[in-house]
């Protein structure tokens, strides 16, 4: 039987982070993932991430992969791939099933970091295939190359559906629907508009009664349901569709916990069976440890965060640091963790309903409700202002702990201040230049460069493009407002690409004056 | 009887110009951020005794949907068809008899050369139309 210092179970973000951490303090660290390739859920993930420079906010998933797999090799962590875990037992000993032979490894330690699967609701038709997660579309489409499907409703309005039903645009497919059974988007407003402006109608209180189809998914019907989640009569709407994505969140995976003996809660704020663990997620049993999603569902930055803690404490656990090395080093992590944590999404706040943003402004309901924001609730956002000349308009509306805009503009014109949740502000006083860092850097999208009077009757706005074919200058097509609806005729003026941009090219199109603080975004006209 | 060869006939071009194709309905040529997906060497295998093409190394499943095939198996018991559901191997919804062998997921089981891919019925391959033909 083979021994190491550390086994992780898991090669996500949170089980590479761990094993990094361990390995750099001279643990003999292996890594068992059943998958064929590591980095665990952040190859699918396309999207800019949130949080701060601590956080690699504003770099994608999959590049924050790459990082991570690079980080692991140079830290000499062993990961073995195509191995799954089967059992987890009495003194730290486990099963592992490597081809198809059945091998015995003993650890001195344990880190399980196995992360979640995707919760799925039944309804009629549910088992036709064109019915998936929302997290195998992203696989899909991110990983194999394949459209997920034509035309996709996505069930589900948090992050990962918002998140995936702008991913499947991307993809070069139609999201006809978003629908949530709930009153109010789930996820991040951002998200929900950078949807919501590409024309795909919510529909909230709603949800799917059941999909028609003799061998795969055909249409798909949808009712509104009341406030005990029962659907109203009468209230049916049909869709032809032939995917059905679901979006109603993630279990933690922690069957392995539970086999070896940790003691376990049920916690529907961690979504579901979790271990009990303390704050650096070491379980009932000592040096045995749990972190990522599977000890409570988050998000892959937090995950990182706590395979860091994970790994620092075996460490210490098997005494490779001293308590004090251990001591500053979490006291750090504890920090970025805690600031992860904050805002209206945080995990404390989980089924709270918010009303006022922590400056005290009322929320915009429209953006709750239908996806994006009304006109008129615009004015009273500290990221709004109407500045001579070209100056940014920012539309974050809700507390989420992210900053990469402050730290963008080369100008200091937009500040979020030490409480990352903070709403951006603009300082009037400054000049802006143009220069777009800002857009690029907002991974929710929500950043535009406007010009209310660019001359001649026309203003001029500059939205962030991440779709194909990518317009060109001197197209004229449609401007659309906040819910994608078509508004008046748009000229392109200029198309900024860099790679400073990562991907996301800056459109600048010219409109009518008084579309200035309406025209959101754009579509060539004959599509 | 002459109908029936032309019918032969016909369908195999139709196949041949399937083939040289290249590019098929559901594969996304050239992404916005991720640019043109990387693949392995294209290669056919054999879908009901049909020969399909897909890349190597990518999941059976993946050159099956860029085929449009979706149902790859029938259930047990009603025969209720299903397809793709997690695409990450853990549903087990996937499974199609692959070289002889039932129950393969064929979300994570990469593609090789020549491979026989079957739908499964309860655990067995499906009696496909052809071989109804033949009975």
């Amino acid at each position: 039987m083979k021994r190491y210092d550390l086994i992780v179970i898991g090669a996500g973000p949170s089980g590479l982070s761990a094993a990094i951490e361990a390995a750099k303090r001279g643990l003999s660290v292996v890594v068992f993932d059943e998958n064929e390739k590591p980095g665990g859920q952040l190859f699918k993930q396309i999207h800019k991430f949130f949080g701060s420079k601590a956080h690699k906010a504003k770099i994608r998933g999959f590049n924050i992969g790459e990082m991570l797999l690079k980080e692991a090799d140079a830290a000499g962590v062993k990961v073995v791939l195509n191995a799954t875990v089967t059992g987890m037992y009495l003194d730290k000993e486990i099963l592992v099933r490597q081809e198809n032979a059945m091998v015995h490894y003993k650890g001195d330690s344990i880190i399980i970091a196995t992360g979640a699967a995707e919760n799925t609701i039944t309804f009629d038709g549910w088992t036709l295939p064109g019915v998936m997660g929302a997290g195998a579309a992203q696989t899909m489409m991110n990983v194999m190359g394949i459209q997920p499907g034509k035309k996709i409703l996505m069930l589900g309005s948090g992050n990962v559906g918002l998140v995936v039903s702008y991913q499947l645009m991307q993809a070069g497919c139609e999201v006809v629907a978003v629908v949530d059974a709930a009153p109010k988007v789930g996820g991040y407003g951002v998200h929900a508009a950078k949807v919501a402006r590409c024309g795909v109608p919510f529909y909230l209180s709603h949800t799917v009664i059941r999909a028609d189809g003799n061998e795969m998914v055909e249409k798909v019907v949808i009712a509104e349901v009341d406030a005990h989640f029962k659907p109203i009569e009468g209230t049916e709407k049909a869709f032809d569709v032939d995917t059905i994505c679901i979006a109603v969140g993630l279990s933690p995976m922690s069957q392995l916990l539970k086999m070896s003996g940790c003691e376990m809660e049920d916690n529907p704020k961690k979504g579901g069976q979790v271990p009990i663990i303390d704050d650096f997620g070491e379980t009932s049993i000592p040096g045995v440890f749990a972190s990522g999603d599977v000890s409570g569902i988050e998000e892959a930055s937090s995950a990182m965060i706590e395979g860091k803690m994970s790994g620092i404490c075996a460490a210490e656990y098997l005494g490779y640091c001293t308590e004090a090395e251990k001591e500053s080093a979490l006291a750090r992590l504890e920090e970025d963790l805690d600031n992860l944590r904050q805002g209206m999404f945080a995990p404390k706040n989980r089924g709270q309903a918010i009303e006022l943003t922590d400056e005290g402004i009322e929320l915009s309901k429209s953006l709750l409700t239908k996806g994006y924001m009304e006109d008129a609730d615009m004015e009273r956002f500290p990221g709004v202002t109407h500045t001579k000349g070209v100056h940014p308009v920012i539309e974050c509306t809700q507390n989420i702990p992210c900053n990469p805009c402050q730290d963008a503009c080369p100008q200091k014109c937009i500040m979020v201040g030490d409480d990352i949740t903070a709403l951006p502000i603009i300082d009037e006083e400054r000049a802006c230049i143009d220069c777009g860092m800002c857009v690029a850097s907002c991974s929710g999208q929500a950043i535009f460069l406007v010009d209310e009077d660019a001359g001649e009757g026309q203003a001029t706005v500059t939205f962030p493009y991440e779709f194909l074919p990518l317009p060109e200058k001197g197209d004229i097509g449609i401007a659309l407002n906040r819910k994608g609806e078509a508004l008046c005729e748009a000229k392109i003026v200029k198309v900024k690409t860099s790679k400073a941009f990562d991907h996301t090219a800056l459109v600048t199109m010219a409109v009518p004056q008084e579309q200035a603080m309406s025209a959101r975004f754009y579509r060539k006209e004959n599509n | 009887m002459l109908n029936y060869a032309r019918h032969i006939l016909v369908s195999f071009f139709i196949e041949i110009k399937k083939v040289n194709k290249g590019e098929t309905m559901n594969r996304i040529t050239e992404h916005p951020i991720l640019g043109k997906p990387e693949k392995g060497r294209l290669v056919t295998f054999f879908f009901d005794n049909k020969p399909v093409e897909g890349y190597e190394g990518e999941p059976i499943a993946a050159a099956l949907k860029a085929e449009g095939l979706m149902v790859h198996r029938y259930t047990q018991k009603k025969h209720e068809p299903r397809g793709m559901f997690c695409a990450i191997g853990r549903c087990t919804d996937c499974v199609m008899v692959v070289d002889g062998e039932p129950n393969i997921r064929t979300c994570v089981t990469p593609l090789k050369e020549g491979m026989v891919v079957q739908t499964q019925d309860g655990i067995r391959p499906k009696v496909t139309d052809e071989g109804n033909k033949k009975q």
